[in-house]
């Protein structure tokens, strides 16, 4: 089936067959997820280095923030340039309860998601109905909006230098995030709950009208799918993930700082998800990691971090002309069919 | 927010004049980067994120040139000269790989430009402030017009933008090169079929827009500060003012900017924290009330 028959079949109508279909894949899913949150859990006692728990946590916050950009780049063809202003808006939103209304924390993150909500609806409002490069700019002139924001409210924000003093951390059902250890399992959680989720809205009927949307959205509006309305949806969504990804990030660095809602926030998730490839769900995963791994080894080799890495950007948009993901499901698939037509 | 002084500054000629001329500098500079983001869209189809990049270095050659040859007029030649050949380059070598591909290729084949233009800049001239100086010729009194203080070179860079503006405009629609150009826009394969050499065409547009961000930078350097990065925000701002004033056009460009230059230079009066919220705020309510922009075509 391709993906169109797939979104008509699920998208408007819904029929029965498909629900079977999702609910194996659903199983399926939360096995993955529950063996790979194991794995993370056990880490820590196998390498005890403390550096590669705070690998394995950054790359949960930007994870989450990649993977949720995908549903949009990749899922629904919106390219927003924006996105990091919802990492930024977490990483703020719950440094900024914590310290000053002093709730726990699970209060604080929900108050951080419902905020989060708010703002990207209305923004989204704006936005969403805007064609491919406008949609790509207006989102990044409210990045900036937010960043300058953040920059010229210091009385509240800290201005540039950001929310100092340290987010206070209470414990809550017997977790501790001041403990490192205890951040790093709650990360790893959170990452996983998240990847869980977007895998479930990208596999749904609903995540199917996206893709039938992107590939053709006068089409999908012909066939009654309010186009507004799904995109609308998916981009304030994806918006929570992004904040999630923020909060995770806040309590890493216990402050929250302008740079996490400036733009180049935004461009390095796009520049993942490019790494990684966007046809494959956890491409933005690959791409995480790999972005990181590079800019820990060439921040430590020479200053001149953005030449370096815009060649490397230049290796992949212009030489592969596409994600490490999407060249390796490519390779091996053609191998097989190679394969196959040798029997 | 400090209403009264906004209003006291309306109410009073010398002010208006003052803050008129500073909003019509930042609108000509703006103008003059938005002018070549819209014509290499218009023509190319692609939006140049790195445009800001040109006005960077169009400071810097500026700069450099003012000091070895202590000579304002070459500064501006060289920097001029200089950004088309690097936008000839850029877009020969580079951006003509990715004109099929998606948005999304376009868009990080610049963003990586951006990232190393700018590392580029800091390792040639550093990564501190720099400043040019306000060239000998014009380190004169300033006039007085209706008591309002307008310092002679701003001046000289209203005339020179609008200059632009206006060859720009008539070049356009009245030339051969501008008919061709034009029709490149509208059906490059036509043209190419016709015997034009359409490459030849997107480099020739790409390096005017070049161009066109360099002479903003080079116009800009005696009375901004230069640091690596500096395009940055002036891409942003050139943005808001193509999307103001519609994708394509260049009158869109012209009235965009100027929009700006005084939503700036009197929202610094009133509003001085919100100053760059404003002209967000500006653009949404125009985007809200027209998607194509002021004198845009249909959105594409």
């Amino acid at each position: 089936m391709t993906e169109l028959q797939a979104a008509r079949a699920g998208g408007a109508l819904g029929v029965p067959r498909m629900e079977t279909m999702s609910r194996r894949t659903l199983y399926l899913d939360m096995l993955i997820a529950l063996a790979a949150f194991v794995v993370l859990a056990i880490l820590p006692m196998v390498f005890g280095s403390k550096a590669l728990l705070d690998f394995v946590i950054r790359c949960s916050a930007f994870g989450l923030f990649a993977t949720s950009l995908n549903l949009l780049v990749g899922y629904s063809g919106m390219i927003s340039f924006g996105h990091g202003m919802f990492f930024g808006l977490g990483a703020y939103g719950f440094g900024l309860l914590m310290q000053r209304t002093g709730v726990s924390i699970p209060v604080a993150f929900v108050a951080t998601l419902l905020i989060t909500a708010v703002i990207a609806a209305v923004i989204g409002a704006i936005c969403v109905r805007l064609k491919a490069i406008y949609f790509a700019f207006v989102t990044l002139a409210f990045q900036m909006l937010i960043h300058s924001t953040i920059l010229s409210w210091a009385s509240l924000t800290g201005g540039d230098q950001g929310l100092r003093g340290g987010i206070p951390r209470p414990v809550f059902l017997g977790i501790d995030l001041s403990n490192h250890h205890h951040l790093y399992v709650v990360s790893c959680a959170l990452l996983v709950l998240g990847l869980l989720l977007m895998r479930q809205i990208a596999q749904s009927p609903f995540g199917y009208t996206l893709r039938m949307i992107r590939d053709n959205a006068s089409r999908a509006s012909f066939l009654g799918i309010d186009v507004w309305r799904a995109r609308f949806t998916i981009f304030v969504l994806a918006a929570l993930f992004a904040a999630t990804g923020g909060i995770v990030m806040a309590l890493f660095v216990s402050g929250a700082y302008p740079e996490f809602a400036y733009w180049t926030i935004s461009g390095e998730g796009i520049f993942i998800n490019m790494l990684g490839g966007v046809t494959t769900f956890l491409g933005p995963m690959v791409g995480t990691v790999l972005l990181l791994t590079l800019n820990d080894t060439v921040t430590r080799l020479t200053e001149y971090y953005g030449i370096v890495l815009g060649v490397v950007i230049l290796f992949f948009a212009i030489g592969l002309r596409k994600g490490l993901m999407d060249f390796a499901v490519e390779w091996y698939t053609q191998r097989r069919t190679q394969a196959g037509e040798r029997e | 927010m400090d209403l009264d002084a906004l209003t006291g500054c309306l109410a009073s000629p010398a002010c208006l004049v003052t803050q008129t001329t500073s909003g019509l500098i930042i609108g000509m500079l703006l103008f003059l980067v938005a002018v070549g983001l819209t014509l290499i869209f218009g023509v190319l189809k692609v939006v140049n994120f790195s445009h800001g990049a040109f006005y960077m270095f169009g400071a810097y050659f500026a700069m450099t040139a003012y000091q070895l040859s202590d000579s304002f007029a070459l500064a501006m030649l060289c920097a001029a000269a200089g950004t088309a050949i690097l936008g000839l380059v850029f877009e020969r070598v580079f951006m003509s790989r990715v004109y099929g591909a998606d948005v999304l290729m376009q868009l990080l084949v610049c963003y990586a430009f951006v990232l190393i233009f700018d590392d580029v800049v800091r390792m040639v001239w550093g990564p501190e402030f720099k400043s040019m100086g306000m060239p000998a010729a014009f380190q004169v009194m300033p006039l007085f017009i209706a008591g309002g203080v307008v310092p002679p070179y701003y001046l000289l860079l209203i005339g020179v933008a609008l200059a632009m503006a206006l060859l720009l405009g008539l070049g356009l629609a009245r030339t051969q090169l501008g008919k061709v150009i034009r029709a490149a826009a509208h059906n490059p394969a036509m043209v190419s079929a016709l015997g034009i050499n359409t490459g030849l065409i997107y480099g020739g547009v790409f390096a005017l827009g070049g161009m066109l961000a360099g002479l903003a930078g080079a116009l800009a350097a005696p009375v901004r500060s230069l640091t690596p990065g500096m395009g940055f925000s002036v891409l942003i701002e050139s943005f808001i003012v193509t999307v103001i004033g519609g994708m394509g056009s260049i009158l869109g460009a012209l009235i965009g900017a100027l929009l700006i230059g005084l939503i700036r230079s009197f929202g610094s009066l009133g509003f001085p924290l919100f100053t760059e919220g404003l002209m967000y705020l500006f653009m949404v309510v125009v985007l809200v009330a027209r998607p194509s922009g002021l004198f845009g075509k249909e959105v594409a």
